[in-house]
């Protein structure tokens, strides 16, 4: 992929987005939710949209006021039901869209496999589960394994803290979570920040996700989102 | 009498040792790092990415960049150190963890846990980091009541709800008593206001006494 854009405008950075892909969008709750690109792409109007994210979705904002907009046709997550999940809960209990869980630790390391050319991995999570019914197993070393393929996006949406103008990105505290591997695991990644700083002005030994990874970049205003509290 | 929450919480952490990496999971478990000793050496790590975790934020210190697992804000201790999710689980299944702490809702005596999802028909399953904390940590304790508001024991011969691990358990910590699971069944190591012979006549498994 060529050079990293810098864009000035939401609109434009997530110009292009197809009906039908697979989005990663990051957060954990509503730490390192890229709330202002998503807000971006239901405004550009893609749907029949699979997401990939932690959660699925949290009060009205970010993916649930995307749930809530129609345009998911499925989502993969690992812990959907929350206390303030009731967009995507009353979906699904409509059967309006599909649910897939994959385990935390799967759901990050399928999309590392994805963005570091790994054809599949065998772990020994979900061994013994319902989750692992059907799947193909190996025994390695004595304990078995299931066998686990790679989760690709077509875009990725994040959000980090700041960017150089090469697109290398640092993030904030826990914010940062599945921003890194899922930067390296799409087609086109898209980034929000909260600010973006000339070429050279990041420590080249602090730069967490480089800008190899990262296709577009744009600043948001301020950061939205807020303390969800206790569950 | 049978312990208070608090209580046990206190138990499980006289049981960690001194320098060990440790994961509490959500709710109960997260209650042992008020009972940890501050000279205890003990680094937390909270599976969205973090080691060295501190106490709950108030006020000033509430950042909503900095949340534990279970997304409340929690602050930093000097030496925190921050990691993507890909890094987080490898800590655990790499078995770099010392001590992960999970609640549950049965045990089998040899060690199988069943805490994510009660099978209902209309339940929405949400496994979260549970089934990799479950076979990742070195040793898995678990913190429950011992008996279900029916009185029926959470400690089975075999699960009857979704597995989230199979032979993963090493200890369950109960109201009642502390009790070693694994591949030689049940050993009583303390009980809390009952006798073994009363929960020797209460549970479902033999239990051996140490």
């Amino acid at each position: 992929m060529s050079r990293t854009e810098i864009l000035e405008t939401i609109d434009e950075a997530v110009q292009g987005v197809e009906d039908g892909s697979t989005v990663l969008v990051g957060g954990f709750g509503f730490a390192g939710m890229p709330f202002d690109l998503v807000d971006g792409l239901i405004r550009q109007g893609a749907t029949d949209l699979t997401i990939v994210s932690n959660n699925a979705g949290n009060g009205d904002v970010g993916l649930a006021a995307l749930l809530k907009a129609g345009r998911v046709r499925k989502v993969v997550c690992s812990f959907p039901r929350q206390s303030d999940s009731y967009v995507f809960d009353e979906l699904y209990r409509a059967g309006r869209i599909e649910l897939e869980i994959v385990p935390q630790g799967n759901l990050a390391e399928r999309m590392r496999a994805a963005g570091a050319g790994i054809g599949a991995f065998y772990c020994p999570t979900a061994v013994g589960t319902p989750l692992a019914e059907g799947r193909e197993t190996r025994t390695i070393d004595g304990r078995v394994h299931i066998l686990e393929y790679p989760i690709r996006g077509d875009v990725a949406l994040i959000s980090a803290h700041r960017a150089d103008t090469m697109g290398n990105l640092v993030y904030r505290k826990t914010a940062r979570n599945f921003g890194p591997v899922m930067a390296t695991a799409a087609a086109t990644t898209i980034v929000q920040v909260g600010e973006v700083v000339p070429a050279g002005a990041l420590d080249p030994e602090a730069v967490v996700t480089p800008g190899i990874y990262v296709d577009r970049v744009v600043r948001v205003e301020e950061r939205r989102y807020t303390v969800q509290g206790a569950r | 009498m049978s312990l208070t929450p608090d209580q046990l919480a206190a138990v499980v952490a006289r049981d960690i040792p001194a320098g060990s990496y440790v994961n509490l999971g959500i709710g109960r478990p997260t209650k042992v790092a008020d009972h940890l000793p501050d000279d205890s050496g003990i680094v937390l790590h909270t599976e969205n990415g973090m080691l060295n975790m501190g106490p709950a934020a108030t006020g000033d210190q509430i950042d909503p960049d900095l949340t534990n697992a279970g997304k409340v804000p929690v602050t930093e201790l000097p030496g925190t150190s921050y990691f993507h999710h890909a890094d987080s689980f490898a800590m655990m299944r790499g078995g770099h963890l010392d001590v992960c702490v999970l609640g549950a809702f049965q045990v089998s005596a040899t060690g199988d846990l069943a805490n994510w999802s009660t099978g209902a028909p209309d339940a929405i399953p949400a496994v979260g980091g549970a089934m990799d904390l479950a076979i990742g940590a070195k040793q898995v304790f678990v913190m429950m009541t011992l008996f279900d508001k029916q009185g029926q024991s959470k400690l089975v011969p075999e699960c009857t709800y979704p597995l989230t691990g199979v032979a993963c358990v090493s200890r369950i910590y109960t109201d009642v008593a502390v009790i070693d699971v694994g591949p030689d069944g049940a050993t009583l190591r303390e009980s809390f206001g009952i006798t073994p012979d009363e929960l020797r006549a209460r549970l479902p498994v033999p239990l051996t006494i140490s």
